[in-house]
Protein backbone atom coordinates (compact mmCIF):
# COMPACT_ATOMS: atom_id res chain seq x y z
CA UNK A 1 0.00 0.00 0.00
CA UNK A 2 2.78 2.53 1.15
CA UNK A 3 4.53 1.45 -1.99
CA UNK A 4 1.90 2.03 -4.18
CA UNK A 5 1.13 5.24 -2.73
CA UNK A 6 4.85 6.37 -3.39
CA UNK A 7 4.69 4.96 -6.91
CA UNK A 8 1.34 7.40 -7.46
CA UNK A 9 3.12 10.53 -6.23
CA UNK A 10 6.03 9.94 -8.32
CA UNK A 11 4.52 9.43 -11.24
CA UNK A 12 2.13 13.01 -10.30
CA UNK A 13 5.25 14.48 -9.64
CA UNK A 14 7.16 13.58 -13.22
CA UNK A 15 4.14 14.21 -14.79
CA UNK A 16 3.80 18.24 -13.10
CA UNK A 17 7.30 18.60 -13.60
CA UNK A 18 6.91 17.68 -17.17
CA UNK A 19 4.36 19.86 -17.88
CA UNK A 20 5.91 22.50 -16.27
CA UNK A 21 8.54 22.14 -18.24
CA UNK A 22 6.83 22.04 -21.36
CA UNK A 23 4.38 25.31 -20.86
CA UNK A 24 7.76 27.50 -19.45
CA UNK A 25 10.06 26.03 -22.16
CA UNK A 26 7.35 27.55 -25.01
CA UNK A 27 7.17 30.66 -22.99
CA UNK A 28 10.98 30.88 -23.16
CA UNK A 29 10.63 30.64 -26.96
CA UNK A 30 9.10 33.80 -27.31
CA UNK A 31 12.11 35.61 -25.73
CA UNK A 32 14.33 34.49 -28.35
CA UNK A 33 16.09 37.71 -28.91
CA UNK A 34 16.44 38.11 -25.21
CA UNK A 35 17.95 34.99 -24.27
CA UNK A 36 20.68 35.79 -27.22
CA UNK A 37 21.22 38.77 -25.84
CA UNK A 38 21.61 36.93 -22.11
CA UNK A 39 23.60 34.09 -23.53
CA UNK A 40 26.01 37.17 -25.40
CA UNK A 41 26.70 38.82 -21.96
CA UNK A 42 28.45 36.00 -19.94
CA UNK A 43 31.62 36.78 -22.62
CA UNK A 44 33.02 37.88 -19.43
CA UNK A 45 35.31 34.97 -19.26
CA UNK A 46 36.42 35.50 -22.82
CA UNK A 47 37.41 38.65 -21.82
CA UNK A 48 39.77 37.44 -18.82
CA UNK A 49 40.90 34.79 -20.97
CA UNK A 50 42.31 36.90 -23.18
CA UNK A 51 43.88 39.29 -20.47
CA UNK A 52 45.72 36.15 -18.49
CA UNK A 53 46.81 34.64 -22.00
CA UNK A 54 48.73 38.26 -22.40
CA UNK A 55 50.03 38.00 -18.56
CA UNK A 56 53.17 36.10 -17.21
CA UNK A 57 51.72 35.99 -13.59
CA UNK A 58 49.97 32.62 -14.63
CA UNK A 59 52.24 30.82 -15.18
CA UNK A 60 53.01 31.44 -11.21
CA UNK A 61 50.74 28.98 -10.29
CA UNK A 62 51.39 26.28 -13.24
CA UNK A 63 48.71 27.23 -15.46
CA UNK A 64 49.79 27.28 -19.14
CA UNK A 65 47.94 28.60 -22.12
CA UNK A 66 46.12 25.50 -23.24
CA UNK A 67 45.32 25.12 -19.49
CA UNK A 68 44.39 28.65 -19.14
CA UNK A 69 42.00 28.35 -22.61
CA UNK A 70 40.51 25.20 -21.32
CA UNK A 71 39.47 26.14 -17.44
CA UNK A 72 37.63 29.56 -18.82
CA UNK A 73 36.14 28.26 -21.93
CA UNK A 74 34.63 25.76 -19.28
CA UNK A 75 33.74 28.82 -16.82
CA UNK A 76 32.00 30.25 -19.89
CA UNK A 77 29.83 27.14 -19.90
CA UNK A 78 28.96 27.26 -16.49
CA UNK A 79 27.81 30.54 -16.44
CA UNK A 80 25.50 30.03 -19.02
CA UNK A 81 23.81 27.39 -17.39
CA UNK A 82 23.91 28.44 -13.79
CA UNK A 83 22.36 31.92 -14.18
CA UNK A 84 19.73 32.74 -11.63
CA UNK A 85 17.60 35.68 -11.38
CA UNK A 86 14.74 34.30 -9.22
CA UNK A 87 14.89 37.23 -6.81
CA UNK A 88 13.79 39.15 -9.87
CA UNK A 89 11.23 37.77 -10.84
CA UNK A 90 9.88 36.82 -7.40
CA UNK A 91 9.38 40.08 -6.50
CA UNK A 92 8.20 41.63 -9.64
CA UNK A 93 5.22 38.85 -9.14
CA UNK A 94 4.41 39.49 -4.98
CA UNK A 95 4.53 43.52 -6.02
CA UNK A 96 1.88 42.77 -8.61
CA UNK A 97 0.60 40.44 -6.79
CA UNK A 98 0.82 37.60 -8.95
CA UNK A 99 1.61 35.10 -6.47
CA UNK A 100 -1.19 35.22 -4.90
CA UNK A 101 -3.52 32.90 -6.73
CA UNK A 102 0.25 30.98 -7.44
CA UNK A 103 -0.33 29.86 -3.70
CA UNK A 104 -4.03 28.84 -4.04
CA UNK A 105 -2.69 25.93 -6.26
CA UNK A 106 -1.95 22.48 -4.91
CA UNK A 107 1.94 22.32 -5.86
CA UNK A 108 4.55 24.92 -4.66
CA UNK A 109 5.31 28.29 -6.45
CA UNK A 110 9.33 27.08 -6.07
CA UNK A 111 8.72 24.35 -8.83
CA UNK A 112 7.42 26.81 -11.18
CA UNK A 113 10.38 29.06 -10.72
CA UNK A 114 12.79 26.34 -10.93
CA UNK A 115 11.39 25.17 -14.21
CA UNK A 116 11.34 28.44 -15.86
CA UNK A 117 14.80 28.59 -15.47
CA UNK A 118 15.88 25.23 -16.65
CA UNK A 119 13.79 25.86 -19.77
CA UNK A 120 15.77 28.90 -20.23
CA UNK A 121 18.82 26.63 -20.23
CA UNK A 122 17.54 24.56 -22.70
CA UNK A 123 16.92 27.25 -25.02
CA UNK A 124 20.30 28.59 -24.42
CA UNK A 125 21.90 25.54 -25.50
CA UNK A 126 21.86 26.24 -29.29
CA UNK A 127 23.56 29.63 -28.75
CA UNK A 128 25.98 28.02 -26.86
CA UNK A 129 27.22 25.74 -29.21
CA UNK A 130 27.16 27.99 -31.93
CA UNK A 131 29.77 30.33 -29.61
CA UNK A 132 31.68 27.17 -28.76
CA UNK A 133 32.09 26.18 -32.49
CA UNK A 134 33.05 29.55 -33.47
CA UNK A 135 35.36 29.85 -30.41
CA UNK A 136 37.11 26.68 -32.04
CA UNK A 137 36.82 27.60 -35.07
CA UNK A 138 38.94 30.62 -34.69
CA UNK A 139 41.50 28.86 -32.16
CA UNK A 140 41.36 24.98 -33.52
CA UNK A 141 44.69 23.82 -31.23
CA UNK A 142 42.36 24.04 -28.02
CA UNK A 143 39.72 21.74 -28.75
CA UNK A 144 39.09 18.99 -26.47
CA UNK A 145 36.51 16.53 -26.08
CA UNK A 146 35.85 14.80 -22.48
CA UNK A 147 34.65 11.55 -22.44
CA UNK A 148 31.48 10.91 -22.19
CA UNK A 149 30.98 9.55 -18.88
CA UNK A 150 33.10 12.79 -17.47
CA UNK A 151 30.36 14.94 -19.18
CA UNK A 152 27.46 12.83 -17.75
CA UNK A 153 29.31 13.93 -14.32
CA UNK A 154 29.48 17.14 -15.01
CA UNK A 155 26.20 17.65 -16.37
CA UNK A 156 24.98 16.11 -12.54
CA UNK A 157 27.43 18.14 -10.58
CA UNK A 158 27.13 21.17 -12.65
CA UNK A 159 22.95 21.03 -11.76
CA UNK A 160 23.72 20.35 -7.60
CA UNK A 161 26.07 23.64 -8.29
CA UNK A 162 23.36 25.28 -9.88
CA UNK A 163 20.12 24.19 -7.22
CA UNK A 164 22.74 25.24 -4.66
CA UNK A 165 22.73 28.51 -6.40
CA UNK A 166 19.32 28.97 -6.89
CA UNK A 167 18.39 27.88 -2.83
CA UNK A 168 20.68 30.65 -2.22
CA UNK A 169 18.73 33.09 -4.03
CA UNK A 170 15.58 31.46 -3.64
CA UNK A 171 15.92 31.76 0.56
CA UNK A 172 16.65 35.67 0.18
CA UNK A 173 13.53 36.18 -2.43
CA UNK A 174 11.31 35.28 0.43
CA UNK A 175 12.28 38.49 2.10
CA UNK A 176 10.27 40.14 -0.53
CA UNK A 177 7.24 38.41 1.15
CA UNK A 178 7.64 41.09 4.25
CA UNK A 179 10.58 43.98 2.53
CA UNK A 180 9.16 45.64 -0.88
CA UNK A 181 12.66 45.53 -2.60
CA UNK A 182 14.79 42.38 -1.72
CA UNK A 183 16.01 42.57 -5.30
CA UNK A 184 18.49 45.14 -4.14
CA UNK A 185 20.44 42.28 -2.35
CA UNK A 186 20.57 40.46 -5.54
CA UNK A 187 23.66 42.93 -6.16
CA UNK A 188 25.00 41.86 -2.89
CA UNK A 189 24.73 38.51 -3.25
CA UNK A 190 26.21 38.30 -6.72
CA UNK A 191 29.81 40.18 -5.72
CA UNK A 192 31.70 37.65 -3.77
CA UNK A 193 30.12 35.17 -6.18
CA UNK A 194 31.99 37.59 -9.11
CA UNK A 195 35.14 37.35 -7.28
CA UNK A 196 35.67 34.20 -5.10
CA UNK A 197 33.65 31.65 -7.65
CA UNK A 198 36.56 31.32 -9.99
CA UNK A 199 34.72 33.66 -12.77
CA UNK A 200 37.62 36.76 -13.48
CA UNK A 201 40.51 34.30 -11.79
CA UNK A 202 41.26 30.87 -11.29
CA UNK A 203 41.25 29.99 -7.64
CA UNK A 204 44.38 28.53 -7.99
CA UNK A 205 45.98 32.14 -8.76
CA UNK A 206 44.75 33.40 -4.83
CA UNK A 207 47.40 33.52 -2.36
CA UNK A 208 47.32 30.69 -0.57
CA UNK A 209 45.90 32.09 2.85
CA UNK A 210 42.42 33.55 1.13
CA UNK A 211 42.51 30.38 -1.04
CA UNK A 212 42.22 28.32 2.09
CA UNK A 213 39.28 30.95 3.30
CA UNK A 214 37.28 30.55 -0.40
CA UNK A 215 36.98 27.17 0.07
CA UNK A 216 34.64 27.29 2.88
CA UNK A 217 32.73 29.53 1.09
CA UNK A 218 30.08 27.64 -1.27
CA UNK A 219 31.41 30.10 -3.95
CA UNK A 220 33.89 28.01 -5.25
CA UNK A 221 31.16 24.65 -5.34
CA UNK A 222 29.35 26.50 -7.68
CA UNK A 223 31.82 27.45 -10.86
CA UNK A 224 35.24 26.64 -10.07
CA UNK A 225 34.83 23.00 -9.26
CA UNK A 226 32.31 22.05 -11.99
CA UNK A 227 34.82 24.60 -14.43
CA UNK A 228 37.75 22.34 -13.46
CA UNK A 229 36.09 19.05 -13.68
CA UNK A 230 34.85 19.63 -17.50
CA UNK A 231 38.15 21.09 -18.13
CA UNK A 232 39.97 17.99 -17.40
CA UNK A 233 42.43 19.25 -14.15
CA UNK A 234 43.18 17.45 -11.40
CA UNK A 235 40.47 17.37 -8.81
CA UNK A 236 39.93 15.53 -5.96
CA UNK A 237 36.22 14.51 -6.92
CA UNK A 238 34.48 12.57 -3.95
CA UNK A 239 35.82 15.38 -1.41
CA UNK A 240 33.83 18.29 -3.56
CA UNK A 241 31.09 15.91 -4.25
CA UNK A 242 31.01 15.43 -0.17
CA UNK A 243 31.23 19.54 -0.10
CA UNK A 244 28.74 19.85 -2.54
CA UNK A 245 25.84 17.75 -1.11
CA UNK A 246 26.55 19.75 2.02
CA UNK A 247 25.93 22.94 1.22
CA UNK A 248 23.02 21.90 -1.12
CA UNK A 249 21.57 20.25 2.33
CA UNK A 250 22.24 23.92 4.14
CA UNK A 251 20.46 25.75 1.69
CA UNK A 252 18.03 23.06 1.20
CA UNK A 253 17.27 23.76 5.04
CA UNK A 254 17.31 27.87 4.64
CA UNK A 255 15.39 27.52 1.43
CA UNK A 256 12.21 25.72 3.29
CA UNK A 257 12.68 27.85 6.68
CA UNK A 258 12.24 30.80 4.63
CA UNK A 259 9.67 29.95 2.20
CA UNK A 260 7.70 28.78 5.54
CA UNK A 261 8.23 31.84 7.16
CA UNK A 262 7.46 34.24 4.18
CA UNK A 263 4.09 32.63 3.69
CA UNK A 264 2.88 33.27 7.35
CA UNK A 265 4.16 36.86 7.12
CA UNK A 266 2.82 37.32 3.73
CA UNK A 267 -0.52 36.19 4.80
CA UNK A 268 -0.52 38.31 7.91
CA UNK A 269 -0.36 41.49 5.67
CA UNK A 270 -3.33 40.87 4.10
CA UNK A 271 -2.36 41.82 0.94
CA UNK B 1 19.71 81.87 -25.49
CA UNK B 2 21.69 82.86 -22.48
CA UNK B 3 18.28 82.47 -20.65
CA UNK B 4 17.26 79.24 -22.06
CA UNK B 5 20.25 77.74 -20.57
CA UNK B 6 19.23 79.08 -17.06
CA UNK B 7 15.96 77.60 -17.94
CA UNK B 8 17.31 74.31 -18.38
CA UNK B 9 19.88 74.53 -15.58
CA UNK B 10 16.50 75.20 -13.22
CA UNK B 11 14.92 72.24 -14.67
CA UNK B 12 17.70 69.94 -14.41
CA UNK B 13 18.10 70.82 -10.49
CA UNK B 14 14.55 70.93 -9.59
CA UNK B 15 14.93 67.31 -11.41
CA UNK B 16 17.17 66.04 -9.51
CA UNK B 17 15.65 67.62 -6.43
CA UNK B 18 12.20 65.69 -6.93
CA UNK B 19 13.98 62.10 -7.67
CA UNK B 20 16.78 62.53 -4.47
CA UNK B 21 13.44 63.14 -2.33
CA UNK B 22 11.74 59.88 -3.79
CA UNK B 23 14.70 57.84 -3.32
CA UNK B 24 15.70 58.48 0.46
CA UNK B 25 12.37 56.62 0.76
CA UNK B 26 14.09 53.28 0.77
CA UNK B 27 17.15 53.93 3.35
CA UNK B 28 18.01 50.02 3.20
CA UNK B 29 18.79 50.13 -0.63
CA UNK B 30 21.21 53.19 0.03
CA UNK B 31 22.74 50.66 3.01
CA UNK B 32 22.78 47.90 0.49
CA UNK B 33 24.02 50.26 -2.05
CA UNK B 34 26.91 51.89 -0.75
CA UNK B 35 27.96 48.01 1.16
CA UNK B 36 27.97 46.71 -2.38
CA UNK B 37 30.48 49.49 -4.25
CA UNK B 38 33.01 49.05 -1.06
CA UNK B 39 33.02 44.92 -1.56
CA UNK B 40 32.98 45.49 -5.18
CA UNK B 41 36.26 47.86 -5.02
CA UNK B 42 37.77 45.88 -2.68
CA UNK B 43 37.52 43.18 -5.05
CA UNK B 44 38.49 44.77 -8.59
CA UNK B 45 42.00 45.87 -6.33
CA UNK B 46 42.02 41.92 -5.47
CA UNK B 47 41.50 40.42 -9.14
CA UNK B 48 43.74 43.09 -10.27
CA UNK B 49 46.82 42.29 -7.81
CA UNK B 50 46.73 38.83 -8.65
CA UNK B 51 47.98 40.23 -12.62
CA UNK B 52 51.21 41.63 -10.54
CA UNK B 53 52.67 38.66 -8.43
CA UNK B 54 55.68 37.70 -9.47
CA UNK B 55 56.64 41.76 -10.34
CA UNK B 56 55.22 41.18 -13.94
CA UNK B 57 52.70 44.01 -15.88
CA UNK B 58 49.81 44.25 -17.69
CA UNK B 59 50.79 45.25 -21.42
CA UNK B 60 54.04 47.64 -20.20
CA UNK B 61 51.42 49.19 -17.37
CA UNK B 62 52.50 49.02 -13.92
CA UNK B 63 50.65 48.26 -11.05
CA UNK B 64 50.06 51.89 -10.33
CA UNK B 65 49.29 53.19 -13.47
CA UNK B 66 46.46 50.28 -13.72
CA UNK B 67 44.95 51.23 -10.70
CA UNK B 68 44.46 54.65 -12.77
CA UNK B 69 42.75 52.91 -15.29
CA UNK B 70 40.53 51.30 -12.90
CA UNK B 71 40.07 54.52 -11.00
CA UNK B 72 38.14 56.20 -14.31
CA UNK B 73 35.82 52.99 -14.66
CA UNK B 74 34.94 53.52 -11.30
CA UNK B 75 34.38 57.45 -11.83
CA UNK B 76 32.73 56.16 -15.38
CA UNK B 77 30.47 53.22 -13.47
CA UNK B 78 28.93 55.93 -10.88
CA UNK B 79 27.93 58.16 -13.74
CA UNK B 80 26.69 55.38 -15.16
CA UNK B 81 24.89 54.35 -11.91
CA UNK B 82 23.40 57.31 -11.21
CA UNK B 83 22.26 59.36 -14.58
CA UNK B 84 22.36 56.52 -16.92
CA UNK B 85 20.48 54.12 -15.72
CA UNK B 86 17.82 55.03 -13.69
CA UNK B 87 17.06 57.48 -16.60
CA UNK B 88 17.50 55.67 -20.10
CA UNK B 89 16.06 52.46 -18.96
CA UNK B 90 12.64 54.04 -18.17
CA UNK B 91 12.48 54.95 -22.28
CA UNK B 92 12.02 51.33 -22.63
CA UNK B 93 8.80 52.13 -20.10
CA UNK B 94 7.50 54.99 -21.72
CA UNK B 95 7.79 53.10 -25.52
CA UNK B 96 5.82 50.14 -23.68
CA UNK B 97 3.05 52.30 -21.94
CA UNK B 98 3.03 54.96 -24.45
CA UNK B 99 3.82 57.64 -22.33
CA UNK B 100 6.28 59.02 -24.37
CA UNK B 101 3.62 60.94 -26.18
CA UNK B 102 3.39 63.37 -23.20
CA UNK B 103 7.32 63.52 -23.25
CA UNK B 104 6.62 64.63 -26.86
CA UNK B 105 4.29 67.33 -26.47
CA UNK B 106 6.25 68.86 -23.59
CA UNK B 107 8.12 72.51 -24.27
CA UNK B 108 11.53 70.95 -23.49
CA UNK B 109 13.92 68.68 -25.62
CA UNK B 110 12.67 65.03 -25.56
CA UNK B 111 16.80 64.15 -25.69
CA UNK B 112 17.22 66.32 -22.15
CA UNK B 113 14.32 65.26 -20.76
CA UNK B 114 14.49 61.54 -21.37
CA UNK B 115 18.66 61.35 -20.70
CA UNK B 116 18.45 64.00 -17.72
CA UNK B 117 14.93 63.30 -15.76
CA UNK B 118 16.00 61.61 -12.56
CA UNK B 119 19.81 60.95 -10.40
CA UNK B 120 20.25 57.96 -8.35
CA UNK B 121 22.58 58.80 -4.91
CA UNK B 122 23.88 55.34 -5.26
CA UNK B 123 26.58 56.30 -7.88
CA UNK B 124 28.14 58.03 -4.96
CA UNK B 125 30.18 55.40 -3.68
CA UNK B 126 32.06 54.91 -7.13
CA UNK B 127 32.52 58.19 -7.36
CA UNK B 128 34.28 58.61 -4.54
CA UNK B 129 35.95 55.32 -5.03
CA UNK B 130 37.20 56.17 -8.31
CA UNK B 131 38.46 59.52 -6.84
CA UNK B 132 41.01 57.58 -4.35
CA UNK B 133 42.60 55.65 -6.75
CA UNK B 134 43.18 58.23 -9.73
CA UNK B 135 45.09 59.72 -6.62
CA UNK B 136 46.56 57.46 -5.27
CA UNK B 137 47.95 55.76 -8.69
CA UNK B 138 49.06 59.02 -9.63
CA UNK B 139 50.87 59.54 -6.53
CA UNK B 140 52.79 56.37 -6.54
CA UNK B 141 53.85 57.08 -10.67
CA UNK B 142 56.45 59.33 -10.43
CA UNK B 143 55.12 61.71 -12.72
CA UNK B 144 55.37 65.74 -11.56
CA UNK B 145 51.91 67.46 -11.41
CA UNK B 146 51.17 69.97 -14.36
CA UNK B 147 48.87 72.57 -15.09
CA UNK B 148 48.39 71.02 -18.22
CA UNK B 149 48.01 67.39 -17.42
CA UNK B 150 44.51 68.16 -15.43
CA UNK B 151 43.43 70.48 -18.08
CA UNK B 152 43.93 67.42 -20.55
CA UNK B 153 42.62 64.80 -18.32
CA UNK B 154 39.58 66.81 -17.48
CA UNK B 155 39.04 67.14 -21.19
CA UNK B 156 39.48 63.51 -21.96
CA UNK B 157 37.34 62.31 -18.78
CA UNK B 158 34.46 64.76 -20.29
CA UNK B 159 34.96 62.89 -23.98
CA UNK B 160 34.82 59.77 -22.10
CA UNK B 161 31.81 60.30 -20.43
CA UNK B 162 30.50 61.88 -23.64
CA UNK B 163 30.85 58.42 -25.49
CA UNK B 164 29.39 56.04 -23.12
CA UNK B 165 26.54 58.33 -22.95
CA UNK B 166 25.89 58.27 -26.11
CA UNK B 167 26.63 54.50 -26.13
CA UNK B 168 24.09 53.98 -23.85
CA UNK B 169 21.71 56.43 -25.68
CA UNK B 170 22.10 54.73 -29.33
CA UNK B 171 20.90 51.43 -27.49
CA UNK B 172 18.56 52.76 -25.51
CA UNK B 173 17.05 54.60 -28.97
CA UNK B 174 16.61 51.13 -30.64
CA UNK B 175 13.80 50.43 -28.08
CA UNK B 176 11.49 52.59 -30.56
CA UNK B 177 11.67 49.09 -32.55
CA UNK B 178 12.37 46.48 -30.31
CA UNK B 179 10.48 46.80 -27.11
CA UNK B 180 12.80 44.96 -24.72
CA UNK B 181 16.05 46.16 -25.06
CA UNK B 182 16.96 46.21 -21.25
CA UNK B 183 18.74 42.60 -22.16
CA UNK B 184 21.20 44.58 -24.67
CA UNK B 185 22.25 46.99 -21.95
CA UNK B 186 23.34 43.77 -20.02
CA UNK B 187 25.49 42.76 -23.05
CA UNK B 188 26.74 46.71 -22.97
CA UNK B 189 27.50 46.31 -19.46
CA UNK B 190 29.65 43.43 -19.73
CA UNK B 191 31.74 44.36 -22.63
CA UNK B 192 32.19 47.21 -20.62
CA UNK B 193 33.78 45.48 -17.94
CA UNK B 194 36.88 45.28 -20.55
CA UNK B 195 37.76 48.89 -19.77
CA UNK B 196 38.86 47.91 -15.77
CA UNK B 197 42.20 46.77 -17.49
CA UNK B 198 44.56 49.03 -20.12
CA UNK B 199 43.74 48.17 -23.77
CA UNK B 200 47.35 47.17 -24.54
CA UNK B 201 46.58 44.21 -22.10
CA UNK B 202 44.70 42.65 -25.01
CA UNK B 203 45.59 40.94 -27.49
CA UNK B 204 46.08 43.01 -30.90
CA UNK B 205 42.57 42.02 -32.70
CA UNK B 206 40.46 42.56 -29.23
CA UNK B 207 42.49 45.78 -29.41
CA UNK B 208 41.19 46.88 -32.59
CA UNK B 209 37.56 45.84 -31.52
CA UNK B 210 37.76 47.75 -28.33
CA UNK B 211 38.71 51.11 -30.02
CA UNK B 212 36.93 51.16 -33.00
CA UNK B 213 33.92 48.86 -33.03
CA UNK B 214 33.31 49.48 -29.06
CA UNK B 215 35.29 52.16 -27.91
CA UNK B 216 36.12 51.28 -24.61
CA UNK B 217 39.98 52.25 -25.14
CA UNK B 218 38.74 56.03 -25.17
CA UNK B 219 36.78 55.51 -21.90
CA UNK B 220 39.40 54.31 -19.21
CA UNK B 221 42.74 53.99 -21.33
CA UNK B 222 43.16 57.04 -22.75
CA UNK B 223 42.21 59.52 -19.91
CA UNK B 224 44.46 57.59 -17.84
CA UNK B 225 47.21 57.99 -20.41
CA UNK B 226 46.58 61.78 -19.83
CA UNK B 227 47.28 61.74 -16.63
CA UNK B 228 50.46 59.66 -16.64
CA UNK B 229 51.10 62.76 -19.54
CA UNK B 230 51.51 60.24 -22.20
CA UNK B 231 49.45 61.16 -24.73
CA UNK B 232 50.28 63.42 -28.04
CA UNK B 233 47.97 66.24 -28.52
CA UNK B 234 47.52 64.39 -31.61
CA UNK B 235 45.60 62.35 -30.42
CA UNK B 236 43.67 64.50 -28.00
CA UNK B 237 42.50 66.33 -31.08
CA UNK B 238 41.72 62.87 -33.20
CA UNK B 239 39.71 61.60 -29.42
CA UNK B 240 37.57 65.23 -29.55
CA UNK B 241 36.92 64.71 -33.00
CA UNK B 242 35.26 60.99 -32.29
CA UNK B 243 33.55 62.27 -29.05
CA UNK B 244 31.74 64.73 -31.53
CA UNK B 245 30.67 62.58 -34.22
CA UNK B 246 29.62 60.13 -31.73
CA UNK B 247 27.49 62.55 -30.23
CA UNK B 248 26.12 63.64 -33.27
CA UNK B 249 25.47 59.79 -34.78
CA UNK B 250 23.34 59.32 -31.26
CA UNK B 251 21.54 62.56 -31.57
CA UNK B 252 20.88 62.23 -35.24
CA UNK B 253 19.34 58.77 -34.19
CA UNK B 254 17.51 59.43 -32.00
CA UNK B 255 15.79 61.85 -34.45
CA UNK B 256 15.96 59.33 -36.99
CA UNK B 257 14.10 56.89 -34.35
CA UNK B 258 11.14 59.31 -33.38
CA UNK B 259 9.77 59.43 -36.73
CA UNK B 260 9.02 55.82 -36.25
CA UNK B 261 7.67 56.09 -33.22
CA UNK B 262 3.57 54.99 -33.40
CA UNK B 263 1.87 55.83 -29.58
CA UNK B 264 1.38 52.55 -28.15
CA UNK B 265 -2.75 52.67 -28.59
CA UNK B 266 -2.50 52.67 -32.36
Amino acid sequence: MLLFNFRRKARRFILTSKSLLVSQYSLMIEYRVEIILWALSGVLPLIMLSLWLGSSAASVFGYNNEQLTRYFLSVFVVRQFTAVWVMVSFEEDTIEGRISPYLLQPITPFWRYYYSHIAEQISRIPIVLFLLIVFFACFPSSFWFPSLVNIALFLVIMYISFTIRFLLHWTFAMLSFSFERASSLERLLMIPYLFLSGLLAPIDSFPYLIQKIVMFTPYPYLLSFPAKFLAGQEVNFLRNIYILILWLTIFLITGILAWKRGVREYSSMGA
Amino acid sequence: MIYKFFNITGLLCLFFKVSLSSQLEYKLNILVDVLASILNFIGSIFILSLFFTNGSNLGGWSWAETLIVLGIYNLLESFTISILQPNLTQIVRHVQQGTLDFVLLKPIDSQLWVSFRSISLWGLPSLLCGIILVSYGFYQSDYHFALTTICAFILLLSCSVVILYSLWFLLATTSIWFVKVWNATEVLKSLLMAGKYPIHAYPATLRLIFTYLIPIAFLTTIPAEAVLNRISVEMIVFTLCFTILFFCISRAFWIFALRFYTSASS
